[in-house]
């Protein structure tokens, strides 16, 4: 078991022959997942990477029965073509790329609620069900399987985070780098029960960020839901305020959104929040110690 | 990107939302010249910098005669202005706003932002203008009125009567004045890919007429490139430089008050690396991620960003090397302290992909300033310790 793709996925790449599409699909492809084919707007026809290339998502939906696209195409077109990939009746959309507008996001979210597509990302590193599916950027050899499912804003606290667990004997469930966006698909709130319902996942880690209140809600959540550890950090105690920390999202607004009121929230919910993310790992080991 | 007051006013102007007569100056001649043209009897000359509460730090002033537009301009233009926003050092004032003095009645508050957690726009309004909002949220929050407009269906109707009955206008004709204002003001927000449109205060004139009497406004920079005007407008002397060559190399930097510079690849890591050091007991002096494919050259160039602030006593590059293999790393940065004269010490930490092998590149280099650790914590500890001339 795993949440929300696993090694029986159909996954097409939208944006597949493009450079960053390419090669990230290449990876995937040696990880073992199930890529069945791509979409790039007149090279329907050709073969890519041995895979079929289609004109359009319909096309690729109706030949290969994909239920999930990884998104590749520039800022830009990014609102199209998850648009695009919800009319074609696809589940999940993966949009790894950086700096889409905040206003397409805004209504391409909208759309993809609309017609039941789950959305991740923009700007992540994707998600990853250990040593079976990788949909997205990350460096699969770090994800070891194992009974932790992994949340995060950030792409390399992924990583980190990932990799401490494993260092201490442990491994991953699945792994969802949610990204770094004003406005981002599945958050916290969605994923964390996916993770209580999953029976391989012992616990949560939950990897946060100043900026916005995801965490806030997630701490609600936690409180009134999860009965399974999570351990958290959040990213940004000592960012100055006003000033965006490379991610879009990552801004302290005013007195809101700090990594303070966060931890404080989490805490309360009783998650084991931890104050440097080089102490990840061992919390985890804590708490199911505990179990 | 933000832009300036005048700058947002000449929007305001193209989308027909009311605002005084003004004019920019570069000089104190030419605010006489713009105070002459828009006739007076009183002006208002305002100091044209990207922060608020400019009034609190003398850099608005009422003007009653041409003499004393020419005397504040000469005051203003040149000054070094602080305000609670600009940080102690304040920033150079190289611009005036000469603006027609308004006849005002009352002091109202209205902004367009996004609301995260709705994932759509609000419009934010208040009876308490001119007060700083964080403070009227916090003291009073039943004076803030909050409308949620789905930009699926755009600003209705409706949206527009929340609105004035929040606000208690009750003149059918003023009512249709700030409905008309509000509604205008959402479409600029939703046209120009604002991240945030605030007008404090907005006032109403003696003869019922609401005008924009200041303006603040930032836009999505994911969206710039579909607005050149905007870009047009860009005034880099409001940028930080460092910052500014930074982004020109794809490095996300921003400069802090502490004494170990970092370098990290992702902003969460950024942060979380900067986070480790404060909990060890040192202090972080930037913000610095450079990016999903760091080579020699864009770790040369965050070396020579982090070593041109003087506070730096050690570095701590901190790389976790997923697609980018951390021997190619370890490679760079042996180049980079070929290219950059790094006189501190500099702790790395290379974890993930081909580790073992990038230890080694190090080990074997067997430079004098460089620092091998293994892991966060190792190197977080480290580069504290090197700071304080322990290592």
């Amino acid at each position: 078991m795993s949440i929300l793709v696993n090694k029986d996925t159909k996954v097409i790449v939208q944006g597949f022959t493009g450079k960053e599409g390419t090669f990230h699909a290449e990876q995937c492809i040696d990880y073992g997942t199930n890529i069945v084919g791509g979409v790039t707007p007149n090279k329907g026809g050709e073969t890519h990477l041995g895979k079929p290339v289609f004109n359009t998502v319909k096309d690729a939906v109706d030949a290969t029965g994909a239920t999930v696209s990884m998104v590749f195409v520039p800022p830009a077109f990014v609102a199209d073509a998850v648009m695009e990939a919800a009319d074609a009746g696809i589940e999940l959309a993966v949009i790894i790329t950086e700096g889409a507008p905040v206003k397409d996001m805004m209504f391409a979210k909208q759309y993809a609620t609309k017609h039941n597509m789950k959305t991740i990302g923009p700007n992540c590193p994707g998600i990853i069900t250990a040593q079976e599916c990788k949909i997205g950027i990350m460096p699969g050899m770090i994800f070891k399987k194992g009974n932790v499912g992994l949340i995060s804003k950030s792409g390399t606290l992924t990583y980190e985070g990932a990799n401490q667990v494993v260092k201490e004997g442990f491994g991953i469930s699945t792994a969802v780098g949610i990204g770094g966006d004003p406005i981002i698909g599945l958050s916290y709130k969605q994923i964390l029960p996916m993770f209580e319902a999953d029976p391989e996942t012992e616990a949560i880690v939950m990897i946060g960020e100043i900026g916005g209140d995801l965490e806030i809600q997630a701490a609600k959540l936690i409180k009134e839901q999860i009965t399974k550890p999570v351990v958290a950090f959040i990213a940004g105690q000592t960012a100055p305020k006003g000033k965006r920390m490379g991610h879009a999202g990552a801004i302290i607004s005013g007195s809101a959104g700090t990594a303070k009121e966060k931890m404080e929230a989490l805490e309360a919910a009783g998650v084991k929040v931890v104050v440097s993310p080089a102490e990840i790992g061992k919390a985890v080991a804590e708490v199911l110690a505990k179990k | 990107m933000n832009i300036h007051e005048y700058q947002a006013k000449e929007i305001f102007a193209e989308y027909g939302v009311p605002t005084p007569k003004g004019k920019i100056a570069n000089s104190v001649e030419e605010a006489v010249e713009n105070a002459k043209e828009l006739g007076g009897p009183v002006w208002v000359v305002k100091a044209q910098i990207h922060a608020g509460g400019r009034g609190l730090g003398g850099g608005v002033k009422l003007a009653k005669s041409l003499d004393e537009v020419e005397k504040y301009a000469q005051e203003i233009l040149g000054m070094t202005l602080v305000t609670h926003q600009t940080g102690p050092e304040g920033k150079l004032v190289q611009k005036v706003y000469i603006e027609d003095g308004a006849d005002i009645k009352d002091e109202l508050y209205l902004s367009v932002v996004l609301d995260r957690a709705q994932e759509m726009p609000i419009i934010m309004a208040s009876t308490e203008g001119g007060m700083d909002i964080e403070t009227v949220a916090e003291k009073t929050p039943e004076k803030i009125i909050k409308v949620t407009i789905d930009p699926s269906i755009g600003f209705q109707g409706f949206h527009g009567r929340e609105l004035v009955f929040g606000l208690g206008i009750t003149d059918k004709n003023e009512q249709r004045k700030m409905i008309d204002f509000a509604s205008k003001l959402y479409k600029l927000y939703m046209d120009k890919d604002a991240e945030m449109i605030e007008i404090n205060p907005l006032v109403k004139t003696g003869s019922g007429d609401f005008i924009a009497l200041d303006g603040k406004m930032g836009f999505d920079d994911s969206a710039l490139g579909r607005h050149p005007e905007l870009e047009a407008m860009r005034d880099i002397s409001e940028e930080d430089p460092d910052e500014r060559e930074a982004a020109q190399y794809g490095l996300s930097y921003i400069a802090l008050d502490g004494e170990i510079g970092c370098m990290v690849n992702g902003a969460g890591l950024a942060m979380g690396t900067m986070d480790t050091i404060n909990y060890m007991g040192g202090t972080p002096a930037n913000f610095l991620d450079v990016g999903g494919s760091a080579n020699a050259q864009t770790v040369a160039k965050g070396f020579e960003i982090i070593l041109k602030n003087p506070n730096v006593k050690a570095i701590f590059v901190n790389i976790f090397g997923g697609i980018v293999r951390c021997d190619r790393i370890a490679n760079g940065i042996l180049e980079a302290t070929k290219l950059v004269d790094v006189h501190v010490p500099v702790v790395v930490r290379l974890d993930g992909t081909n580790a073992p092998e990038a230890a080694e590149i190090l080990k074997n280099a067997n430079i004098a300033n460089v620092i091998p650790a293994t892991d966060l914590a190792d190197g977080a500890a480290k580069a504290v310790a090197a700071a304080k001339g322990e290592l």
